[in-house]
């Protein structure tokens, strides 16, 4: 399949993928958010108020109601946050950038201890180390997310004073209006417990795909080949066996876009950390119905521009251009 | 295929196997027994008395004798809030699964036997799914049910709620288990057989297919389970799931979570302990099922 | 000097914690340079179990318990991986069996062809590159410039084959082993691939030894043979003359085996019976289970390899007068 037939197509399906979602947020504007609420109190008699419904358009038909709805999303209108009395799209704006570097971070980590773990375990496979850590990634993927934030916080932030554990600690705005936390000292110390936590399902998940991938490629005739044709044992091991693990890597990777975004919610939870998953949470205990839709939409549009960016790094290192999923 | 004889002697030989075997039986068995064991019964408004919160384990001083692993902040046992909340996150975690299991083995069965565009439509829909996440789609689906409804509302069917959640959102892994098992029998002689012989599709899938796909299904079940004891433990940890008047271990967790920087860790941990512990036992059991099953299943290859 | 000789050469894998068991169960082959060798089998014989173990490459949990592989006066199984891999690929190159798992999918042919050359000589890329191109004229791939970009998927079976030959050829080799290289290939262009290999040897003058199952090639492509049977040497001698003469009861059956040496019209011949896994071998020789000529002490004892057959009732004059 060619490079523009593939990316025509994860247009489209990004294209339905974000009809979709923006049917649901209507719908819940629609059943869930009552604009009069906003605008009126109790006084208003319920004449007044089929007028201003009309005026307002409540009363038009669905589709005119929904073209209406896409119409002001597509600029970015998504109403304003009942709590904040501000524009829904930039309440969740400003915490993009704090949940943004929580998962910048943990990806950082992950990738940095998933890689060389799993490509030392499939190596030293006997070893007692490789059979240490093999033990501890199942114990690993058996503590729910919030657990591991909970232990975190209570020993290394209570318990011995090490680390700070709440919140972002000092940021530095950008020209952009970018706040980052990574470039101050006590921003970086805030980050290091919530990224440890966040990674720490998905690092031993890594750890035994790329163990097992590795494994299975070492055995095979195009390893064998490549050592009888003298090549240095890391070239063999890291051209020749890991480039092959790299695809199921890539795919898994894929669909983890979604749980980690989810796992985000959970540890901005624990750590009280100002970003866009602890937002929605308060949305939700609020009753901040735009803010919701926001939130809903927000993640729908990571979830498909990330997406695409994974199947497109798919496509560069897979000469076959294969599509994930359309292998059978 | 092996014989029980057989895989009685390997269960019997594998000493992890055995033991969390034994964690397991010991727990559900403890759950299923709860309104007879648990010194008290933490629905009964009437044996609670807050001035019994937050007293510590009955070994630590200041600890109560009633009150073996100490109370919560309501004055509730926690031994006995554990007791019934295993319960709850058992029957959140079984339910989901049966729910799982039923659609995702119909959708498997038909979109591998009937193949062509109802398959590749299921299957591309399945992908998409997977990659939503079902945390991330439960997450969203109950907010919204919480923005909706009344909170007696919500708590009266949260763990109806729960459950349809969970089993909804993670049938795609047993739809494509199911499949890839299906694709692999449906070319078989006596799949054949009965085509010639007459017997209608539907009648081909389940008397003559299903049963042979039931290993892998068994297999995945298991981790399942653990999985959507997880989900549902990190849904009440949001307060998007069971409510605190009627706990799962993830409510249990979510309740304490406050009070351990003011020292009441014992609302948090025993729950946390008997939460990772069965979590733990299910993905061992679940891996040893796996390797002596049917070793070509793996975890994350899905 | 022989080029390769190749002395009572065991490989063991473990069976259980302590137990063990014997895929090769010593053999010995010599080598000279230039000249051509076939090694001949049933599967499960040993046959590539020898070839990998000749570069001490035998899988993991394999490996080679007893023996050398002196290669031009070296011994190969005492050397460091260091030293070993100046050689492999280097002065002796390997053709696999089945060239759609040979090369890796996702490096392009240009990349598994340079790697090579640079892993052995101190040379630029444009070299290597210019040296790949070449060696990929010489085994006919049509328009080889452009296929250096190619990756493996984008090649037919035969063209593959012709990908590994010529990466083999790489570094102008003292000898090449070949592992069923026309095994997995259609029948149309095996014949093609095996004259290729041919005439590629004899051209510059590189010994062979060439592993199959097909005594037909063999007899076409090489000078000397060797019979396998159960992890070890049966027969060996000049090609021709085992052709011709076969000794050992098992060669005999190889070779009435042929289709070529049936009659039109009548029914193939087939050795009864079927080769015993190594794991669960009969006393003695282990042929004798399916040998018309066995007596009790083919039973008791495994016969030592003598005038190049290990048989106790080897055939001579009459084996001819018996067909």
């Amino acid at each position: 399949m060619h490079i523009i037939a593939f990316l025509i197509r994860r247009a489209i399906q990004a294209v339905i993928v974000m009809f979709v979602i923006s049917l649901i947020g209507f719908s819940i504007q629609d059943n869930l958010g009552d604009p009069l609420r906003e605008l009126v109190g109790q006084s208003v008699s319920e004449a007044e108020r089929e007028v201003m419904r009309d005026d307002l358009g409540l009363n038009d038909p669905f589709l005119v109601q929904y073209g209406r709805f896409l119409g002001k999303a597509v600029q970015g209108d998504l109403g304003n946050s009942y709590f904040f009395k501000r524009p829904a799209l930039d309440v969740i704006m400003d915490k993009f950038p704090a949940t943004f570097e929580l998962v910048l971070g943990s990806v950082f980590i992950f990738l940095a201890l998933s890689i060389p773990g799993g490509i030392y375990c499939a190596i030293n496979h006997e070893r007692w180390l490789a059979k240490t850590i093999m033990t501890a990634s199942i114990i690993g993927i058996s503590v729910p997310v919030f657990l591991t934030a909970i232990l975190l916080v209570w020993l290394f932030g209570v318990e011995l004073g090490w680390l700070p554990a709440f919140g972002r600690g000092d940021t530095i705005t950008l020209p952009w209006g970018w706040d980052t936390g990574f470039l101050t000292a006590d921003g970086l110390a805030h980050l290091i417990l919530p990224c440890i936590a966040l990674s720490s399902i998905m690092l031993p998940l890594f750890i035994r795909l790329i163990r097992a991938e590795m494994m299975e490629a070492m055995g095979t005739d195009y390893v064998r080949f490549a050592k009888a044709k003298g090549l240095s044992t890391p070239r063999v091991r890291y051209v020749h066996a890991f480039r092959n693990t790299l695809l199921p890597v890539v795919t898994v990777g894929g669909l983890m876009i979604g749980t980690l975004i989810a796992y985000t919610i959970l540890t901005e939870t624990v750590f009280q950390w100002p970003g866009m998953g602890f937002l929605f949470l308060e949305a939700v205990n609020r009753v901040d119905t735009p803010l919701i839709i926001a939130y809903i939409i927000v993640v729908g549009l990571i979830f498909v521009v990330v997406n695409t960016i994974v199947d497109f790094i798919y496509t560069l290192i897979n000469p076959m251009v294969k599509l994930p999923g359309a292998k059978s | 295929m092996i014989t029980w004889r057989g895989f009685l002697k390997r269960f019997l030989s594998d000493p992890v196997a055995v033991g969390a075997g034994i964690v397991l039986l010991i727990l559900v068995v403890m759950a299923a027994l709860a309104p007879w064991i648990a010194p008290q019964n933490p629905y009964d408004l009437l044996q609670l008395n807050i001035m019994d919160s937050e007293l510590p384990p009955s070994w630590r001083t200041g600890g109560d004798e009633r009150y073996w692993l100490g109370t919560d902040t309501q004055g509730r046992g926690v031994f006995s809030t554990i007791l019934y909340g295993t319960g709850i996150s058992l029957l959140i975690g079984i339910g989901a699964v049966i729910v799982q299991g039923i659609l995702g083995v119909s959708i498997g069965l038909w979109a591998g036997y009937r193949g062509g565009w109802v398959d590749s439509f299921l299957m591309r829909l399945a992908d998409i799914q997977m990659s939503l996440s079902t945390l991330m789609i439960a997450i969203i689906a109950l907010a919204l049910f919480q923005t909706a409804f009344d909170a007696n509302i919500y708590a009266d069917y949260a763990i109806i709620m729960l459950i349809v959640i969970i089993g909804v959102a993670e049938w795609p892994k047993f739809a494509r288990t199911v499949r890839s098992s299906v694709l692999g029998e449906k070319n078989k002689e006596y799949v054949d057989a009965a085509r010639v012989i007459g017997l209608p599709a539907r009648k081909v899938m389940w008397i003559h297919i299903l049963p042979n796909t039931l290993t892998p299904v068994l297999v995945i079940s298991t981790i399942q389970v653990a999985e959507a004891i997880m989900t549902e433990a990190a849904l009440s940890f949001l307060g998007l799931g069971m409510p605190v008047d009627k706990p799962s271990l993830g409510s249990l967790i979510r309740s304490g979570f406050e009070f351990i920087f003011s020292g009441s860790w014992w609302i948090t941990l025993y729950p946390a302990i008997v939460l990772v512990a069965l979590v733990l036992a299910l993905n061992l059991l679940g891996d040893w099922l796996r390797d002596t099953l049917n070793p070509k299943l793996r975890r994350g290859d899905d | 000097m022989a080029l390769l000789d190749v002395k009572d050469l065991h490989v063991a894998f473990p069976r259980g914690k302590k137990d063990e068991v014997e895929a090769l169960r010593g053999v010995d082959l010599t080598l000279e340079k230039g000249q051509r060798l076939g090694v001949v089998g049933e599967s499960g014989a040993g046959k590539s179990m020898l070839a990998f173990a000749i570069l001490n490459l035998v899988a993991d949990p394999g490996r080679v318990t007893k023996g050398s592989v002196v290669f031009d006066g070296q011994n190969l199984l005492t050397m460091s991986d260091r030293q070993i891999r100046r050689i492999r690929g280097n002065r002796i190159s390997m053709i696999f069996q089945d060239p759609m798992v040979t090369l890796n999918p996702v490096l392009s042919i240009g990349t598994q062809m340079i790697e090579t050359l640079k892993a052995h000589r101190n040379i630029s890329t444009r070299e290597a590159h210019r040296l790949s191109v070449e060696k990929l004229n010489l085994v006919a791939i049509p328009s080889a410039e452009s296929r250096m970009d190619a990756y493996p998927h984008e090649l037919s079976g035969g063209l593959r084959q012709r990908v590994v030959i010529a990466i083999a050829l790489l570094t102008d080799p003292e000898l090449i082993i070949a592992d069923e290289p026309t095994t997995a290939l259609d029948v149309t262009i095996q014949a093609e691939i095996m004259s290729l290999i041919l005439t590629l040897c004899r051209e510059n003058d590189v010994a062979l030894i060439l592993i199959t199952h097909d005594l037909g090639v063999v007899a076409e492509v090489t000078e000397r043979l060797m019979i396998m049977y159960a992890g070890k040497c049966v027969e060996t001698g000049r090609t021709r003359d085992i052709i011709d003469a076969p000794k050992h009861p098992y060669a005999v059956g190889l070779l009435k085996a042929l289709p070529q040496n049936s009659t039109r019209g009548a029914k193939l011949y087939q050795i009864p019976g079927s080769m015993p896994p190594i794991t669960n071998l009969p006393s003695g020789c282990p042929y004798h289970p399916r040998c018309e000529r066995a007596t009790d002490e083919c039973r008791a004892a495994m016969p030592p390899l003598e005038n190049g057959v290990a048989c106790f009732h080897p055939m001579h004059e009459d084996a001819e007068a018996a067909q």
